[in-house]
């Protein structure tokens, strides 16, 4: 009882693994049944709504594809694996039941053996009842066994009628027997039941068209579920792409309106054309793609999709369609621009800052070559210029024959090295853009003549030196007269240089604007702090001409570049640094123009430059002061004027002005009594002797003092005689220059107690007369009241700053009157006592105190019409250069 | 060795530090080049004319500074001033503070103003005690019948 009582659990357990589950069902058998069961399909609905169908198709489709046919067969395999794993079970469960019933039988016939005589008396044909034979009914129906049990009950109850001979024992035998039997029988009983359940349970499963459409409900469940909200659209088209099959979660079409056409019939619009074709490329190529695609359409506006296309083909290997999936991707699209677009951006944003930061690199580079500049100037320029400076004191001093020619050397020397810095200063400052151009009023033709002056001054050549201008050049123009001197004096004295004997000419002439569009520019970007807009702009060309020993061919294209010359030759016969015209060059261009050079060997070379000037107003232009007009006789004046042609010659000594020869002849001459009169005068030789050396170097002519800033005293003075301003006295009046206090008044503008002692201070130390005031409107006070040579005005100021100060004085000289600053407010005597002195009223040079030189404000300070400006704080050396370059001596006026 | 040879040193050891460090430029030793015989204490009286003027701007300073609102164009003015002094007597510690102060100024920064000022006033002290010890040192040498030493 408890063995069956096992077996029963071991049944129950088995039941209850029968696997439910359709995994790993086709992996156990391999049984092939393709395309069985089609009509099971039928029975399959499908309701879901969002699911339109055309079932004919889809049953097509899994008639004909190799997809549909293996989808099929796949849940047939599954459907009859279950069936079979069923009977299975079902076997073995009969097996052992047949089991149990052999075993009660043979227990049977241990009981009958025991009484064998009886048995064999009783007839033992009945033996061979075989339990075999439930054994091969397995397979048929189970009532059959149940009959057979049956049987046996029969049998055993004959038994019972067999034993009669002992009665009373065989009677307990057989109650004994009996009982045991009903036990039995009730067991089989029982199991027979299970069976019979089990075969309820087998028949009621045995529809595979029910399971098979309950599996498939059970996938389509679990797709709607996964697809219930996502946007995609999955659908089927054929091989002509008409819909047969589409699957929308968010439908805007009813079913007839999508299925059997294909998109281009649906949809009108940007994108649609594309998809389709993007379909039927899939669909011949047979190779499954994506692809996004943006759509343009009515129906849904503008919306991107991610499409996914792979074919579907027949069992014959042939496309018969396509199978389609969409998802929206409208949004990620519109964000992954915008990062794209991000980061564009930040790409554009990186190079800018890049770019940026060059600028400022260069920048930085560029400031810092400011800054190299102005150390330069105060670091090398200052010491050599003291050191000539003792030098030239020392030559004052009592010296003997021997002692005198060293220290004529070493300032020739000293000069020369001068010369030099000045140069490279120069260059540099050009390139570095610090160079600013000045624009000041200027008179071209007495440009020329003192270019040509102070050369013939220093000439010790037979040579003529002409000037010719034409009659169309105005009288007056606006340029940097400067820099305007620096490269004709550069030039002149190159062609000094190279040309032995013969003339060296300047031809000066209006021509035609060589360049219009380009020289406007410019015009305005160098002078646009001008304030008059009704300037006519005249191009003067200038030719430098000589008959010297020309230029070869091939030097002609190194000839502007720096620290070249014509040939090695050239340099050790002529000396020179090799920069004036490179320098010559650069200035000109900064200007606006051009420099030029034609040149034959041995006939003279000629260099030529065209210069854009701007012709001031006609009606002010008749008091203007002009830079260098203290230097010319006043009677000169109207003939400098107009004059248009003048020669030198240094040796004939009456070498004519063609215009004036009587004043010619007054000139000369003393240049020549400079020269001759070595024994006479020992410093003026010594100096004479130095301008002699200077011709040997390049471009440089120590008399252009203007130009270059030098501690030179007795040179400027040197230059004063040559410029015929003063009689011979003034020899003897170059040895106590420096002691004596000749100067004019220096008016100091400056509103700090601190900085007018240090001033005060230096002045004193430069034996020069000072007063002091504290601002804009006090200076202009003190301008009315006194006669100043020279005005040191602080740029910062209370009450008037120096720039407005500035203005006004010069508004001042230009009118003649105080009009303009009582108009800004500032409260004059009306009737100043100097008024009368002052005239003609002078142009006082106003040098700006600032405390960065290099600075912007450099050029706020020109603009106001100041003409320099020194750095702060101000060094004894700064004041001094400063009150030489600006200052003129008493005695010249 | 003697006591002003010894002195002699110090001096010049302490303007040497003095320049080193940065407390001085070049501008100082234009005006100890200023001074000759016919103005022996232009130095000193220069430099207390300084102490003296830099107080006030100091003072100043803090006023404009402390305002409800801040006239940066003349707290510029006075730190403008400042500097200038401060550039002429060649205090140049003081001058750097000056130089950021006005950019601070130029940005209406109140922070960045109160700071320079803090620091301003601090690099002032500093040099006034540096200097002040400097003219001691001047003192004692010539008491002691040396001559101050020129400096390169």
């Amino acid at each position: 009882m408890e063995d069956d009582n096992a077996e029963d659990m071991e049944v129950e357990v088995l039941s209850s693994m029968w696997p439910e589950d359709i995994d790993a069902a086709g992996k156990k058998f391999n049984v092939e049944k393709p395309g069985g069961d089609q009509d099971l399909l039928e029975d399959v609905t499908f309701i879901e709504e969002p699911t339109i169908v055309d079932f004919k198709r889809l049953l097509e489709l899994t008639n004909y594809s190799e997809k549909g046919s293996s989808q099929l067969s796949y849940l047939v395999k599954n459907w009859e694996w279950k069936q079979e794993n069923a009977v299975r079970l079902l076997r073995e469960e009969l097996e052992n039941l047949s089991k149990q019933q052999h075993e009660s039988e043979l227990k049977k016939l241990e009981i009958l053996e025991e009484h064998q005589f009886e048995d064999e008396i009783y007839g033992c044909d009945k033996r061979p009842v075989s339990i075999l034979d439930g054994v091969d009914d397995i397979f048929q129906d189970v009532p059959k066994r149940r009959n057979d049990v049956i049987i046996q009950d029969e049998r055993l109850e004959i038994d019972d009628e067999c034993d009669i001979n002992t009665v009373k024992y065989w009677k307990q035998r057989a109650l004994h027997l009996e009982k045991m039997l009903e036990a039995s029988v009730q067991r089989e009983q029982i199991l027979l039941e299970k069976l019979e359940e089990s075969i309820e349970n087998l028949e009621k499963q045995s529809s595979p068209v029910e399971e098979l459409s309950q599996i498939l409900k059970r996938a389509d469940n679990f797709l709607h579920f996964v697809l219930q909200n996502a946007p995609v659209v999955i659908g089927h088209q054929d091989k002509e792409l008409r819909y047969r099959f589409i699957y929308n979660h968010f439908p805007s079409l009813r079913e007839e309106d999508i299925i059997g056409k294909t998109d281009v019939e649906i949809f009108k619009g940007g994108g649609v054309k594309e998809s389709q074709d993007f379909k039927r490329e899939v669909l011949e190529k047979g190779v499954p793609g994506k692809r996004e695609i943006t759509f343009e359409t009515e129906l849904f506006g503008a919306k991107t999709f991610l499409i996914y296309v792979e074919p579907v083909f027949s069992k014959a290997g042939e496309a018969i369609g396509v199978n389609y999936m969409g998802m929206e991707i409208t949004d990620q699209v519109k964000r992954r621009e915008k990062m794209a677009k991000l980061r564009e951006e930040i790409a554009v944003q990186k190079a800018r800052e890049t770019e940026l930061n060059k600028t400022i690199h260069i920048t930085e580079e560029t400031m810092r070559a400011k800054q190299m500049l102005a150390t330069m100037s105060h670091e090398i320029r200052s010491p050599l210029s003291g050191v000539v400076s003792m030098a030239e004191i020392l030559s004052t001093t009592k010296l003997d024959k021997d002692q005198k020619q060293l220290l004529s050397v070493m300032l020739s020397s000293g000069d020369l090295v001068l010369q030099l810095i000045n140069d490279i200063l120069d260059l540099s400052k050009v390139e570095s853009g610090v160079m600013k151009l000045e624009a000041t009023k200027f008179r071209p033709r007495e440009v020329i003549k003192h270019v040509l002056q102070t050369a013939a001054a220093s000439l010790k050549k037979k040579l003529i030196l002409e000037g010719n201008i034409a009659d169309d050049v105005p009288i007056e123009v606006i340029g940097d007269v400067l820099r305007i001197r620096q490269i004709l004096t550069n030039l002149i004295s190159n062609a000094v240089k190279f040309t032995h004997e013969g003339k060296v000419k300047i031809n000066l002439y209006c021509t035609a604007d060589p360049c219009p569009e380009r020289s406007n520019i410019l015009l305005n970007e160098h002078e646009k702090n001008e304030a008059q807009s009704q300037e006519t702009v005249v191009w003067i060309r200038c030719d430098v001409q000589d008959t010297g020993i020309g230029i070869p061919e091939t030097a002609l294209p190194s000839l502007f570049k720096k620290y070249m010359q014509a040939g090695a030759d050239t340099a050790r016969k002529y000396g020179g640094t090799g920069l004036g015209l490179a320098i010559c060059k650069q200035l000109v261009e900064l200007m606006g123009g051009r420099l030029t050079v034609s040149s034959k060997e041995h006939q003279g070379s000629t260099f030529t430059f065209v210069l854009p000037h701007k012709v001031p107003d006609l009606s002010e232009s008749s008091d203007e002061t002009d830079e260098y007009q203290d230097m010319d006789d006043n009677e000169s004046m109207e003939d400098d004027k107009t004059c248009g042609f003048f020669q030198f010659s240094p040796r004939t000594l009456g070498s004519l002005f063609s215009s004036n020869g009587s004043r010619q002849t007054h000139e000369l001459p003393r240049n020549v009594h400079g020269f001759d009169k070595v024994d006479r005068s020992s410093i003026i030789t010594d100096q004479a002797n130095t301008d002699h050396d200077d011709q040997d170097r390049p471009f440089h002519n120590p008399c252009i003092q203007k130009n270059r800033p030098s501690d030179m005293g007795l040179t400027r003075d040197l230059m004063r005689v040559n410029s015929g301003k003063t009689s011979g006295s003034i020899f003897s009046n170059t040895l106590e220059r420096s002691k004596s206090t000749e100067r004019r008044k220096v008016l100091l503008v400056e509103d700090h107690v601190v900085n007018v002692m240090v001033a005060k201070r230096m002045m004193k130390q430069l034996n020069q007369d000072m007063d002091v005031v504290n601002n804009g409107v006090e200076a202009l006070r003190a301008v009315q009241r006194g006669d100043y040579g020279l005005i040191l005005m602080d740029v910062c100021m209370p009450v008037m700053d120096g720039l407005q100060a500035t203005r006004l004085i010069r508004s001042y000289e230009r009118t003649g009157n105080w009009d303009e600053a009582r108009l800004a407010g500032v409260e004059l005597d009306d009737h100043p006592s100097a008024d009368q002195i002052l005239e003609p009223r002078r142009r006082i040079p106003i040098i700006a105190m600032t405390a960065n030189a290099m600075s912007e404000s450099a050029e706020e300070c020109f603009a106001n019409g100041m003409d320099s400006f020194i750095t702060k704080p101000v060094t004894l050396q700064n004041l001094k250069k400063c009150l030489e370059q600006y200052l003129p001596l008493n005695n010249t006026v | 060795m003697d006591v002003v040879t010894q002195l002699q040193r110090q001096f010049v050891e302490y303007t040497t530090s003095l320049y080193r460090e940065g407390y001085l430029d070049d501008q100082f030793t234009q005006l100890q080049k200023l001074q000759d015989e016919c103005s022996p204490d232009f130095v000193a009286e220069v430099v207390s004319l300084y102490f003296e003027d830099s107080e006030k701007l100091l003072n100043n300073l803090e006023t404009a500074l402390r305002q409800d609102i801040v006239d940066y164009k003349q707290v510029d003015a006075h730190v403008h001033q400042f500097k200038g002094s401060s550039s002429s007597i060649g205090a140049q510690r003081v001058k750097n503070v000056c130089v950021v102060f006005r950019n601070y100024c130029d940005a209406q920064n109140l922070e960045g103003c109160m700071l320079c000022l803090q620091q301003a006033k601090t690099e002032f002290i500093v040099v006034r005690n540096k200097l002040e010890a400097l003219f001691n040192l001047e003192q004692q040498i010539t008491q002691a019948g040396g001559s101050i030493p020129m400096m390169a």
